[in-house]
């Protein structure tokens, strides 16, 4: 049996049957991911029954998607590919006001007939909504775009590769990690790609392509003796890439005081590998972190994690309304604190900006999911909070009258809502290395990777660990520690920011599976930064016997 | 279509079973129909509902295997289905952990798991729920953020090996967050049951409406060690977080069921010595299907008695590696808890805590079962028997391992949803508990 044979592999056995399918799609082979179910005129005629039922029904608004969203999830451990999934899913939403009122409805019979039955579906549901509508929907202006198309700028999509030539990558890592000491090694290649053609009342129809690739690992190394473990996840960042992110180019490498080499636009899975055994076998042994207060030099591959979770999802206006109350939570940030112009989130040194248009990132996109341009636009200018996250129906309460496009959905059969666009940390304006950063710090930590994270409903008070720390003695670093998170509050982490390395260091941490809503739905957004550093922040050692 | 009869769904199984060509073939037929209401800012902002069927088979050639999925039954698409399972087994690699399918099992009598009336829920009944909640907050001045989810749902499989299983269920959870005007209170409720008779959403309201009321204002105490009152809610967060006991992760030594040495805790006493924890497809309150996925038979079980560690999760693989049985995976979890009330442990305690729910609990050291989390929703601070005044939220870091042996009292279980709600992984038995030196390590202001 050679590996080239299972390349049309759906599933290896009963553990692909017992993935959360339904959620994703249904099973399909491998080469069915490259089919082209519709043409784009096909497309624009059935979406053009969807508008002209939703007219005639009286709707003063509607859009469609069309959509084929497909994934594919390669799974292996040490020398054995343990899954293969492909998965695709094809249907129409589509959304109407009506009586000044959301209505909304999907389906997978992508006939004329199917989408006129579901709009009426939709026209029907907002109808019988609009009796508890306390004030109608309220729809901030969008140009009809015509007929455009949007692809993400991938250079070799993921899907054309051959299965065998990824697992063949993916059991290279894990056998890398495995010659140099690793006790387990598992790693995974999730892929997306989102076909999806929008069209609405107000004259745009959309085409397009996104794709998305996370390639990741955990090494694992067990000390029997001892009776500890640690494991050592991969520095990778999913993209929005094609399948060039997994070919290393020699100027995507970032060297670092502590040998360990960070990745840019390409990652090295296998160099990667070599080091993460490196690391986690010198975690057994590394010292116990003294609680305590440090500065902390925080790896963009770290940072976004912190950014996301006290910038990205506090700044969502649909949270600061309270629409999120019963299940994410709502936000510190009110609009009152907005509109005083003068309410300091950070430092002099904090620009924090959304950018829908960010190469490489997994929020990229032409037009979001109602059918609005993507921008960039700053959030925290100076350190002072300037804007929000809004998108047509909420961004009125705010005095603007021009959407931010960030309006996603995760597939056809969900309706859209607010979502975190990628939100990234501007770098220094001055050339400033890490090498430079470490030298000036005379009792910190640093920290690269993500690793445990949790925040308050409010996005005041948070916890956060690593994949790797190491503590940093009179400029200098002195060895690997263990047992280390921080926690501090919003406001006062980010007015702790003294500096800021320059460009010559940021890249895009990414979050694959961000959940929100109920139902629950996923979205995928970037966050970029350089390193920075962060004054006096409370370390707590987190070590326990049981 | 969306639920099929016993009867219909083995007479497709049949059918899907004599198509194979392959030396063995296994397939699971299952379907649900779902609806739910979500409600904010006092008025309702989307309600939907969803049918699905799937049939998904697997058919396999000695150790390779392969499977497809279809959600048409007509013959043609049916015998298609199992022709795309041959054909990608064909193909695949031998799987060394491939585990040929079970023989017939004996199940026992059929759980309770489908209540008509849960069932039958309408769009109206989700309507009306969510204007129960709304009207008593609206009365006084709260904002109400909830959310109601319906399902009922069957499942059912065969292989060629006389295998046959079915069970269908029935499931309803509810949760509602209520914040008071000024933006001071916050009170929540959680309800989960497989009959929507026992579930009166106004009635639950209330106590969130309430909750809202008593804990606007909250002063801020000293982060540290307290001793802590958890409602069941608040205790499952963190009991759930234990009972993942995989006996794989154990032996390879990368657990915290693994030994120093070498070797698992299977036998040892790790946590006070009354606390037991089974599992019991049977059990009343939270009954599950009596068969697990793969078709093994499920049973009554311990997995924690008196304080000792009674079972490990062995799959069928790793049992077959270590000569021993195969442990069905558990449907649900049951702890034995005691007669207290909340009100009885309050007025047991000098000092202390009462929280009502925990938030964004996420691991910290899997080595310790170290986790971090913060209280939410109405947290109240305890002195000489009663409830002093609310408290701002705390961040915990704790362990439940390192919880369960600073046990005080246990009180009354009481049903919640494992997983983390609703759609999540059934439901639990879990007592409120006492807890002591329970470790909160800072103060947040959110509320």
């Amino acid at each position: 049996m050679k590996r080239r044979d299972f390349i049309q592999l759906s599933g290896m056995g009963l553990g692909s049957l017992m993935l959360p399918l339904s959620s994703l799609g249904n099973p399909v082979a491998a080469e069915a991911l490259l089919d082209v179910p519709l043409l784009v005129g096909e497309k624009k005629q059935l979406a053009d029954v969807a508008l002209n039922t939703a007219r005639s029904g009286g709707a003063t608004y509607a859009d469609v998607r069309i959509g084929r969203y497909l994934n594919q999830f390669l799974n292996t451990r040490e020398t054995r590919v343990q899954n293969i999934v492909n998965t695709e899913s094809f249907g129409v939403g589509i959304r109407v006001i009506n009586k000044g009122t959301w209505g909304f409805a999907s389906t997978n019979d992508v006939t004329a007939d199917g989408i006129k039955k579901a709009t009426e579906k939709a026209l029907a549901i907002a109808k019988a909504n609009s009796k508890f509508q306390k004030e109608p929907v309220k729809l901030a202006p969008v140009q009809g775009y015509g007929e455009v198309t949007w692809k993400t700028p991938i250079q070799k999509n993921a899907f054309e590769v051959p299965v065998s030539e990824k697992v063949e990558l993916l059991l290279s890592a894990n056998a890398a990690a495995q010659k140099g000491g690793a006790s387990f090694a598992s790693s995974n290649l999730f892929q997306v790609n989102e076909q999806k053609y929008f069209a609405s009342t107000d004259g745009s129809y959309i085409d397009q392509d996104i794709h998305r690739i996370w390639p990741t690992f955990t090494v694992s190394m067990i000390d029997r003796a001892s009776g500890k473990f640690k494991t050592r996840d991969a520095m990778s960042a999913p993209m929005g890439m094609g399948y060039e992110y997994l070919i290393p180019k020699a100027e995507d490498k970032l060297s670092t005081p502590t040998g360990m080499i960070l990745y840019r636009n390409s990652y090295d899975i296998i160099e990667d590998a070599v080091t993460a055994a490196k690391q986690a076998k010198e975690m057994i042994t590394a010292k116990s972190v003294e609680p305590g207060k440090y500065d902390l030099v925080l790896e963009p591959n770290h940072l976004g994690l912190t950014i996301h979770e006290s910038v990205g999802h506090p700044l969502e206006l649909d949270r600061i309304l309270g629409y999120e109350a019963n299940y994410a939570g709502t936000s510190f940030a009110s609009i009152e604190k907005l509109k005083s112009g003068t309410f300091n989130y950070g430092s002099k040194q904090v620009n924090i900006f959304a950018d829908k248009t960010q190469a490489g990132s997994l929020g990229a996109v032409g037009f979001d999911d109602e059918g609005v341009k993507a921008k960039r636009w700053d959030l925290i200018k100076d350190g002072i909070l300037v804007n929000f996250e809004a998108i047509r129906d909420q961004v009125h309460m705010l005095g603007q009258n021009e959407s931010h496009g960030c309006c996603y959905a995760q597939s056809w059969s969900d309706v859209q809502f607010q979502r975190m666009p990628n939100v990234s940390l501007a770098p220094g304006k001055d050339p400033y290395s890490i090498d430079q950063m470490i030298k000036d710090v005379e009792k910190g930590i640093y920290i690269a990777g993500r690793g445990s994270y949790s925040i308050d409903q409010q996005r005041y008070n948070f916890q956060f660990g690593g994949t790797v720390f190491y503590e940093i003695k009179d400029g200098k670093i002195a060895g690997m520690l263990n047992d280390v998170a921080y926690q501090s509050n919003t406001q006062e982490f980010w007015n702790s920011c003294v500096k800021i390395c320059d460009e010559k260091d940021y890249r895009l941490f990414g979050s694959f599976f961000d959940g929100k809503g109920q139902p629950s739905q996923v979205s995928a957004v970037s966050h970029g930064s350089s390193t920075a550093r962060f004054n006096g922040v409370n370390v707590i050692n987190t070590g326990r016997t049981i | 279509m969306a639920i099929l009869s016993k009867e219909d769904a083995k007479k497709i199984l049949e059918k899907v079973i004599s198509f194979s060509k392959a030396d063995g073939i296994e397939a699971n037929l299952n379907g649900n129909d779902g609806g739910n209401i979500r409600y904010a800012r006092n008025s309702v902002s989307t309600s939907g509902e969803d049918s699905n069927v799937s049939l998904g088979v697997q058919s396999y050639y000695g150790k390779k295997s392969g499977a497809a999925t279809i959600n048409e039954f007509d013959d043609a698409s049916l015998e298609k289905v199992v022709r795309r399972a041959e054909e990608l087994a064909r193909l695949a690699p031998e799987n060394p952990e491939f585990q040929e399918p079970l023989g017939p099992q004996t199940y026992g009598a059929e759980p309770k798991t489908f209540i008509e009336s849960t069932a039958k829920i309408t769009p109206d009944y989700r309507a009306q729920a969510a204007a129960d909640s709304i009207n008593p907050a609206s009365a006084k001045d709260i904002t109400a953020a909830g959310y109601l989810e319906d399902s009922r749902g069957f499942n059912s499989m065969m292989n060629s090996k006389g295998l046959f299983a079915y069970n269908k269920s029935t499931s309803v959870d509810f949760t509602v967050t209520m914040r008071s005007s000024d933006g001071t209170g916050s009170g929540w409720v959680a309800r989960n049951f497989n009959d929507v008779s026992k579930l009166n959403t106004g009635e639950a309201s209330k106590i969130a409406i309430d909750k809202a009321l008593q804990s606007r204002n909250a002063k801020a105490i000293e982060p540290g060690k307290y001793t802590v009152i958890l409602e069941p809610n608040a205790a499952s967060d963190l009991i759930s977080l234990m009972l993942n006991m995989n006996a794989r992760q154990a032996d390879e030594g990368r657990s915290f069921l693994s030994k120093k040495g070498g070797g698992t805790k299977l036998g040892e006493k790790i946590v006070d010595e009354r606390v037991t924890i089974y599992t019991d497809p049977w059990n009343e309150e939270v009954p599950t299907a009596n068969w697990t996925g793969g078709g093994l038979a499920r049973k009554k079980m311990d997995l924690i008695k008196d304080g000792v560690v009674s079972n490990l999760i062995y799959d069928r693989y790793w049992a077959s590696q270590k000569n021993v049985e195969a442990t069905p995976f558990p449907g649900n979890r049951i702890m034995l808890g005691g007669n207290a009330s909340i009100e009885d442990m309050i007025k047991d305690t000098k000092k202390g805590v009462l929280v009502t729910r925990f938030w964004y609990i996420r691991a910290v050291d899997p080595q310790t079962l170290l986790y971090t989390g913060l209280t939410r929703d109405s947290t109240f601070y305890i002195e000489n028997g009663k409830i002093k005044h609310p408290i701002k939220n705390f961040r915990f870091n704790e362990s439940p391992i390192i919880m369960l042996n600073n046990l005080e009292t246990l009180g009354k279980p009481m049903r919640v949803a494992s997983g983390g709600g609703p759609g999540g992984g059934g439901a639990s038995l879990i007592p409120a508990m006492k807890i002591r030196d329970f470790t909160f390590s800072s103060l947040s202001d959110a509320v």
